[in-house]
């Protein structure tokens, strides 16, 4: 393995784990622009743009996207967070030029009218395919309760209101503002030629013109709360807590994810023990979300409508015991193994590698391989965990249920 | 690519396959036993699920918690399931504990406990997850739609029904464990990184004892067509469709397997074209080949609010149909470079490739290599694809949609 990086005279940076060995390659954007970076009238303008941005360039129709795509055999997609939006692709490696090629015209989308109008209906399906998920609507409310004010409360998708009335003009200044090259790391993992990557790269973005298009960071006040919403149709009764935990860039994470691993993994955790393995609920969970100056804890209850109230308060019970029922020795030695073997088996396919060593740089300009990445683990400390564990239930709160009946 | 497929068959009839992977730092298994969802009770739907679960509940020297334990401490990745004919264990660990990890394994298939004070405890979880389905309209349709097109027995689903459930007894699940956990048509498969040697003798030791009766035949499945609507109060209508179509042991199950391929494979493919791309009418839209036995079908998926649910349908079918037209020879060469592209990453991962090679030895009884089925697909042409639409026409087909409304499904049911 050997890690590469260049940043171009137009500000983008490119970065590559270059494993020779590798079958194959993935190439990905990475665009430090998500739901968080828009105004509360633009909410879901990032979601819908990373659709446009499949719908052709100034030199490719959106046909011809799709069957570039198709003909270069690649597995292509594109997602788009709180924080970032990404398009990638893995490829064999003999079709690096004419993948980059693409993904890097892909970067520069026509953003039509007519294909305007046309996918704004798909945002909509995709709104309401997740409105019939009850779970789903859970996580938009509570994470709109926990942030209020904080940018971090829109939904990536937006609203059916906000889509309604987006326009083409004002998604092309979203776009020229946020997808500057300074904006913008181009991330490459597998059987790269790292150099030919680097010229070709140069050659077709030497246009592109940087902008200041910073992020406005700050911490989130939250008052604790309960929220409780009727969705008539569902026939489970689904809980969703926030609590304060460490941001992506706070080294205090490793604690925080060995803790939820042991308390609320979803196999051999405290939760699975007593809620899941017993049959009470369908799921009982504890995890993290991280976000640039901010986290969350979340702890998640599936079962049915007439036990959630002894089962909350049993998830409650177990979160709150920190002094009586202290961590051990083996459940630190289980999260670890764990955790580490998962981050190893996952790293066999470059595809998978691509999100490790892309999120690292881009979230904290690092690079680590997948060995050191582990060690973080290997090296938490119990009384750190265990500390951690004693502060849990002291957090402010945000509850969000919603079942068939109020 | 470079390729070496290790079979051999135990005297009990257990098969073992192995592909060793060097360049990999893991090992997967999977292990299919010929305990499908087909052999339970009509009145005791779940069964075999409910056996899974159990046998995964305390088994060899090993209680309930320290099983998961031992395969935490391990690091080990794994899953279970049933289908209609067969229950199967797969796991992915690191090459170094393959050892320890089948000898959990191996316990949990032939030495289970069957504590009779975690079968409430089973039979709670397994009612959870019965229930869950309801929130999760598509997974529902295609229960339902496997229901109406493969009839009582072979349309089951492995969540069994609530009443099989409550039925079922720990004696259900011992004697269930008994006549169908059997090394007569069990396969393990192993892929990454190992000594095909040192595996075998391994396999030999935790199975080579097993015994068991020999493998049942079963009947003939066939399909059945037929459309049904479950009214739902959500936004979207959930639309499954099926057709015949041959199985993945017919001889030209590539030639079909490519028409589902200029279907659904990809962002050019012509359902996403027509049904999303043009008319922006859908978010999720796709076809699959599906086999049951000699039994083939092809499944197809759209999802879409309710008042355009009926053009959807509509423009789904039309584009199924339309393939008689004919197969562009750019569209032919991109399903070809794109199962080109999956073979090659296919060797990324041990995984992906051990569960492989147990389906095709349950489908084919062997293990195609990928220079064969490059070479099949290859061969395919556009008229070859045309030639084999027009001797297996669509027909048979099977409707299912959740939602508000139902819809008109008669230009096609033949």
């Amino acid at each position: 393995m050997q890690f590469h990086n260049q940043v171009l005279d137009n500000g983008l940076e490119i970065i590559a784990e270059v494993n020779k060995e590798a079958f194959s390659q993935s190439l990905g954007y990475f665009v430090k622009t998500g739901s968080r970076d828009e105004s509360p009238e633009m909410a879901g303008v990032s979601h819908f743009l990373e659709h446009m941005m499949f719908k052709g360039t100034p030199n490719r129709s959106a046909v011809d996207v799709n069957r570039e795509l198709d003909d270069l055999g690649s597995q292509s997609n594109a997602y788009t967070s709180e924080e970032q939006t990404v398009y990638y692709m893995s490829v064999l490696p003999e079709n690096q030029n004419a993948a980059l090629d693409l993904l890097t015209d892909m970067m520069r989308p026509a953003l039509r009218d007519e294909d305007f109008q046309t996918e704004r209906q798909v945002i909509l399906e995709e709104i309401a395919m997740y409105d019939d998920q009850p779970p789903y609507g859970a996580m938009e409310r509570a994470m709109e309760v926990y942030f209020r004010e904080h940018p971090l409360a829109r939904r990536v998708l937006g609203t059916r209101e906000t889509v309604a009335a987006l326009d083409p003009e004002s998604m092309r200044a979203y776009h020229e503002a946020r997808y500057a090259p300074n904006n913008l790391t181009l991330v490459a993992t597998g059987a790269v030629d790292f150099d030919a990557l680097v010229q070709s790269v140069e050659k077709m973005t030497k246009h592109w013109k940087p902008s200041s298009s910073a992020r406005s960071l700050r911490s989130p006040s939250i008052e604790s709360e309960d929220v409780a919403m009727v969705h008539p149709p569902a026939t489970q009764q689904y809980t969703l807590q926030y609590s304060p935990g460490p941001g992506y860039c706070d080294e205090r994470r490793y604690v925080t994810r060995i803790l939820a691993s042991i308390l609320g993994d979803d196999s051999g955790s405290r939760l699975f023990w007593e809620l899941v393995d017993t049959g009470l609920a369908e799921s009982a969970a504890v995890f993290t979300q991280e976000f640039e100056e901010c986290g969350l804890i979340c702890t998640f209850l599936a079962c049915a409508p007439e036990q959630q109230e002894e089962n909350w308060e049993a998830i409650r019970n177990t979160l709150a015991a920190g002094k009586q029922n202290p961590i051990t020795d083996r459940e630190m030695e289980l999260a670890k193994n764990k955790i580490c073997a998962g981050m190893i088996l996952g790293s066999e396919r470059p595809s998978n590698r691509l999100f490790s060593v892309g999120n690292a740089w881009t979230f904290r300009r690092k690079y680590e391989t997948i060995q050191a990445a582990t060690k973080h683990y290997q090296a938490v400390k119990i009384e750190d965990v265990q500390e951690e564990f004693e502060k849990l239930s002291d957090r402010k709160q945000v509850t969000v249920t919603v079942g068939p009946e109020a | 690519m470079q390729q070496k497929v290790f079979e051999h068959r135990l005297p009990n009839g257990m098969v073992v396959l192995g592909e060793p992977m060097p360049w990999l730092e893991s090992v997967a298994f999977s292990i299919l036993l010929p305990a499908g969802t087909h052999h339970e009770p009509s009145n005791r739907l779940g069964l075999a699920g409910m056996t899974l679960e159990m046998c995964q509940r305390g088994s060899g020297p090993w209680s309930s918690r320290e099983v998961v334990e031992q395969l935490d401490f391990l690091g080990v990745e794994r899953s279970s399931s049933v289908t209609t004919f067969h229950t199967s264990l797969s796991m992915a660990a690191m090459a170094s504990v393959l050892e320890p990890t089948l000898e959990i394994a191996a316990t949990i298939i032939r030495d289970p406990h069957f504590p009779d004070d975690e079968l409430e405890e089973a039979r709670q979880s397994a009612l959870l997850e019965l229930a869950s389905i309801e929130d999760d309209p598509a997974q529902k349709c295609f229960k339902e739609l496997k229901r109406l097109r493969f009839g009582e027995v072979y349309g089951r689903s492995s969540l069994g029904s609530q009443e099989g459930l409550e039925e079922t007894t720990l004696d259900d699940c011992k004697k269930f464990h008994a006549s169908h956990y059997h090394p007569d048509g069990a396969i393990i498969s192993l892929a990454g990184n190992f000594q095909w040697e040192s595996f075998l003798k391994l396999v030999e030791r935790l199975f080579g004892d097993w015994t068991g009766m020999p493998k049942q035949a079963h009947a003939k499945v066939v399909s059945i067509p037929g459309s049904s609507h479950l009214k739902h109060d959500s936004q979207q209508t959930h639309i499954a469709i099926a057709y015949d179509a041959v199985s993945y042991n017919h001889p030209e199950y590539y030639q079909s397997r490519g028409l589902v391929g200029i279907l659904s494979d990809g962002m050019s493919s012509r359902l996403f074209s027509e049904v999303r791309e043009k008319r922006g009418l859908v978010y999720s839209v796709s076809a699959s080949s599906h086999s049951l036995d000699d039994c083939g079908s092809v499944l197809c998926y759209a999802g879409t609010t309710a008042p355009r649910a009926q053009e959807t349908l509509d423009v789904t079918v039309q584009t199924i149909l339309e393939l008689e037209k004919g197969i562009e020879p750019d569209e032919l060469k991109r399903l070809k470079s794109r199962v080109r592209t999956s073979l090659v990453m296919e060797q990324e991962s041990s995984s992906s490739r051990s569960s492989q090679m147990a389906y095709d030895w349950a489908y084919l009884g062997r293990v195609p290599t990928r220079k064969e089925l490059l070479s099949t697909i290859d061969a395919l042409t556009c008229e070859s694809l045309i030639e084999h639409y027009s001797k297996f026409r669509p027909k048979s087909w099977s409707l299912v949609t959740i939602g508000p409304e139902p819809l008109e499904f008669a230009n096609a049911v033949s």
